[in-house]
């Protein structure tokens, strides 16, 4: 009786909002299609414009100052006679990095998949708010066009690194990109970082409020505990930068002197007295440190999903892994002080950084070793999704153990801003947390698209890519070990590293082959979208609930009542039943025991 | 050119990939194709993992042998460089044997438990000594680390100014450095970046009416004795800048509008280091890299021959020139020190009208 009265209810509610084609795919407040919306702006769009920005920047480390065909046609006015000029080489460091960072890492990665997948694996009809969340599309799609607008300014884009550090940042005189690229660059990040907060409200007060029936905290998959506590360290730190930004641009346009004191440049004295750049590294870090975790969180959520349904296999110490994704949140809110050992701050807070710091291995091994013993015994599917998570836990061990060094105050003396960091942190969030997008896209694309991706396809992409991958940043460690700084435009000044050349050479072969074979996936994707092999309800026998919505998505998810939950999210390969997975909403058997989580 | 010809050959791979795509798409015409892994995608896929493995271990031993002269680990001139060096190594060696062991088992475990139709896999969800050992485990060894790392870390933040150490400020501009010694009262005077005078050639804002200031002595290279502890004193005038010394395992960042320090006794003179085994190699293997590269060299007017020198880099992005940033760096004898010293102009002479 109570099914009947909600499908009529649903009817009811279809009836009285008839969708346009603005409502359904521009401004939709349906939480799949936000999803959608930021995986093509936030992940496809902004991924590739990143990556080409990166291999542009491999090019020319590689053959430093030699003319190039790709910087002629790409950079016009700033590569004359195809030459990439060196102004323009920090503007693509920079903007590669807040890219890849802030706009795929962040907004793409949650913006996609906690849309997508919290409502459905809770049990929701949609997001608590669907217009808040509506306006946080747009104003990332916002925030978006204005960053890719400042390559268009007469002195290009920002180029004081993607960590903005003043004074460089905050005197145009320093250079071409401080001026009005830099002021696009805060006016892009402070609507970033509005929409970053709607959209992250949004998720905590959803799975606070709106789980079904019978999801109590403790049976909701790994998923939704990764999204739920990346969106709270969201809200924590992603103001302090907010508030970074709005002093930035009051010491830049209305003269205050927050983080400048005693500059004389280009021939003059600057009015500038009593401020402090190191204060502005603490509040950069502050958001900057979470932000790793923002950034790997939800690729560990959607891994421990992925791991467990394809090894059919429970995901091992359930948990230990919640309480490990606590931890890491709690400690990485007071470990930002590691990328300053060497600003000049008390050496004696560089003691409690290092201590803070290198406490974040401890949950960050228990992951690694669930991960692992998660695979022990199991039934692996190996789906392209499944190799992603594999290959994800692969490169979060080998990036991971070199924070050991870093985040070691005595050791970072040395290796601060050499190639060892950049191979550390590409590594353990670069590419872990870009695994985890393609692990997501590869065992999400039914649900989104109603079709399948083509999974030979999706085994070349991770192969080449894996391989790329390590062939890149393997090697770098050792180049960083050779002293080399990062973000110089050529080494050629320094006969010093004449002996890594032919190494960075070799590094650039494999990014470029990196990036080719992301093609191959770019193909996958377009084209399984309208032709691919049409889905299955569950095509991976899952047992979350999103797979017990129809495949045609409709308004609310679930067209009769939803789904009551009576068992976690990880009852595969149970002794007792016949098939290897039973959905959370099946009942328990008479005399079935629950495990006790 | 060579770019352009890498271009060529990746494009030429991205064709292949494709082709090999196709065949895999014709290949499977007519067979139950719904896109989810059969056991024969598993047992290629697990044979792969395999492969992936010996591949991780490969590019190690690979880096290890043609990169694996690690300049930050080996040749330190400082008297702590050698607790850092060991520190390191330290910390390398238990990365390695983590890395080594736990890409074993999870590429391992991969190949091992590929997927087999009618197979059950284990219902195995928890157990707590296990999860136990693994937390404690990385508890003791970060212990020890964190311990080790934060004597190595005080021993060497701590100045010890009873030691009379040689006072030096470095300071930073776009692009270039400067080092200003104390002169014979080994006392800097004071300075602010407000006090400049280009006119006067009073470059460094160095007070005139300081009387400490005026045998101050300011120089575009940096000579150090042998032995004796020197105490740098960071200053900036525009942006940060990172004072990067690597063969004595120093940095430190200049920051506009405070004064930063950093200290080292230096242990080895340039001199003795040219004479090293290791670096004579390493200059070798350079200056063979560099006769290939004869013309491009010559061209941009650099010096062929390369000979070791201490350096200090510029570390921290500061504009434009950023990657030229850099000054040359002398260790020797005290007597050469001296030497060199009185031949340099005191800040009260070096002031024009």
């Amino acid at each position: 009786m109570s099914a009947h009265a909600d499908t009529h209810a649903h009817d009811d509610h279809g009836h009285h909002h008839k969708e346009t084609f603005v409502t359904k795919y521009i401004f939709s407040q349906d939480h799949k299609m936000i999803a959608k919306q930021y995986l093509i702006t936030g992940v496809i769009v902004m991924g590739i414009i990143g990556i080409l920005m990166s291999l542009m920047m491999r090019m020319q480390i590689a053959w430093p100052e030699e003319p190039n065909v790709i910087f002629e046609a790409l950079l016009g006015k700033w590569a004359p006679d195809g030459v990439m000029d060196a102004d323009i080489y920090l503007a693509l460091v920079t903007i590669h990095g807040t890219l890849m960072v802030f706009f795929v890492l962040t907004a793409g990665l949650s913006g996609t998949f906690s849309n997508l997948l919290i409502p459905l694996q809770i049990g929701a009809r949609d997001m608590a708010s669907g217009f808040l969340n509506m306006i946080s599309y747009w104003l990332f799609f916002l925030s978006c066009v204005i960053m890719i607008l400042s390559f268009f300014v007469e002195f290009g884009p920002a180029a004081a690194g993607w960590t903005i550090y003043p004074p460089l940042s905050a005197l145009p005189m320093a250079q071409g990109g401080s001026g009005m690229g830099m002021t696009l660059w805060l006016v892009s990040m402070a609507i970033f970082i509005a929409s970053s907060l709607l959209g992250s409200l949004n998720y905590i007060v959803t799975v606070i409020n709106l789980r079904t029936k019978g999801m109590s905290m403790t049976r909701l998959p790994l998923t939704i505990w990764a999204f739920f506590v990346t969106a709270i360290i969201g809200v924590v730190s992603f103001p302090v930068l907010l508030s970074a930004a709005l002093l930035l641009i009051m010491d830049r346009s209305f003269g205050t002197s927050f983080f400048l004191s005693d500059i004389f440049i280009q021939g003059e004295v600057l009015h500038y007295q009593g401020g402090s750049p190191v204060l502005f590294e603490h509040l950069f870090w502050f958001l900057g440190h979470p932000e790793v975790y923002i950034v790997l969180l939800p690729a560990l959520g959607i891994t421990s999903e992925i791991i467990a349904t394809n090894s059919r296999k429970p995901i091992f110490g359930y948990r230990a892994m919640v309480m490990s994704i606590l931890a890491i949140a709690f400690l990485s809110t007071i470990v930002w002080g590691h990328h300053m050992f060497i600003s000049g701050m008390n050496p004696f807070l560089g003691s409690v950084f290092t201590f803070t710091t290198l406490l974040i291995a401890i949950p960050s091994a228990v992951k690694a070793f669930n991960y692992i013993t998660t695979l022990w015994k199991g039934n692996l599917q190996m789906n392209p999704a499944m190799l992603f998570s594999i290959g994800l836990v692969s490169t979060f061990i080998t990036g991971g153990l070199t924070g050991i060094i870093l985040g070691d105050s005595a050791l970072d003396i040395n290796v601060h801003d050499t190639y060892f960091v950049v191979a550390h942190f590409h590594l353990v969030m670069g590419i872990s947390a870009l695994y985890g997008v393609f692990a997501g896209i590869y065992h999400w694309f039914p649900k989104m698209f109603g079709r399948m991706m083509n999974k030979n396809l999706g085994y070349i992409h991770f192969w080449v890519t894996a391989i790329a991958a390590y062939g890149v940043f393997f090697p770098m460690h050792f180049i960083g070990m050779a002293g080399l700084p990062r973000r110089y435009y050529t080494n050629s000044n320094f006969p010093l590293f004449d002996d890594v050349a032919n190494a960075n050479v070799l590094i650039t072969m494999f990014a470029l082959l990196g990036g080719a074979v992301q093609l191959v996936f770019l193909y996958n994707f377009v084209r399984s979208i309208f032709y691919g092999k049409k889905a299955e309800q569950n095509p991976w026998k899952s047992n979350t609930l999103e797979w017990t919505a129809p495949v045609e998505h409709i308004h609310g998810n679930w067209p009769g009542e939803i789904p009551h939950v009576h068992r976690w999210a990880y009852d595969y390969s149970k002794p007792g039943h016949d098939e290897d997975f039973v959905p959370q909403n099946v009942p328990l058997y008479d005399g079935e025991e629950e495990l006790q989580h | 050119m060579t770019a352009f010809l890498t271009i060529i050959i990746v494009l030429f791979i991205a064709v292949a990939i494709w082709q090999m795509v196709k065949i895999f798409d014709l290949a499977q015409v007519g067979a139950s194709n719904n896109q989810v892994a059969t056991d024969k995608d598993n047992k290629i896929n697990g044979y792969l993992m395999m492969g992936f493995l010996v591949f991780i271990y490969v590019i190690t031993i690979l880096s290890f042998w043609y990169l694996g002269d690690l300049p930050l680990v080996s040749n330190s001139a400082s008297e702590h460089g050698p607790q850092i060096d060991n520190l390191m190594i330290i910390s390398m060696v238990i990365i390695f044997i983590v890395q080594t062991f736990t890409q074993f088992l999870l590429h391992y475990f991969a190949y091992k438990y590929k997927g087999e139709k009618g197979r059950k896999a284990l219902f195995y969800a928890d157990n707590n000594t296990l999860e136990a050992i693994w937390t404690f485990i990385p508890v003791i060894v970060l212990a020890g680390l964190i311990i080790y790392g934060l004597f190595t870390w005080t021993s060497i933040m701590n100045i010890d100014e009873s030691e009379d150490p040689l006072v030096i400020e470095l300071y930073a501009q776009q692009f270039n450095w400067k080092a200003r010694y104390g002169g014979e009262d080994n006392t800097l005077g004071m300075a602010n970046v407000r006090l400049i005078d280009i006119d006067r050639a009073n470059i460094l804002g160095v007070d005139e009416s300081d009387p400490n200031a005026q045998d101050d002595i300011i120089t575009t290279e940096l000579h150090l004795p042998v032995g004796r502890p020197v105490l740098f004193k960071m200053r900036s005038q525009d942006v940060l800048h990172s004072a990067y010394m690597p063969h004595f395992r120093a940095q430190m960042n200049c920051v506009p509008g405070m004064i930063t320090q950093f200290g080292f006794t230096p242990t080895v003179t340039t001199a003795q280091m040219r004479e090293r085994d290791e670096i004579k190699e390493k200059v070798a293997n350079i200056n063979a890299l560099r006769a290939e590269r004869k013309e491009e060299i010559e061209e941009k007017g650099q010096e062929l021959l390369y000979e070791f020198d201490y350096l200090l880099l510029c570390n921290k992005i500061c504009g434009k020139s950023h990657y030229n940033m850099q000054m040359k760096i002398v260790v020797e004898t005290q007597e050469e020190y001296d030497a060199w010293i009185k031949e340099q102009k005191t800040f009260k002479n070096s002031l024009t009208n």
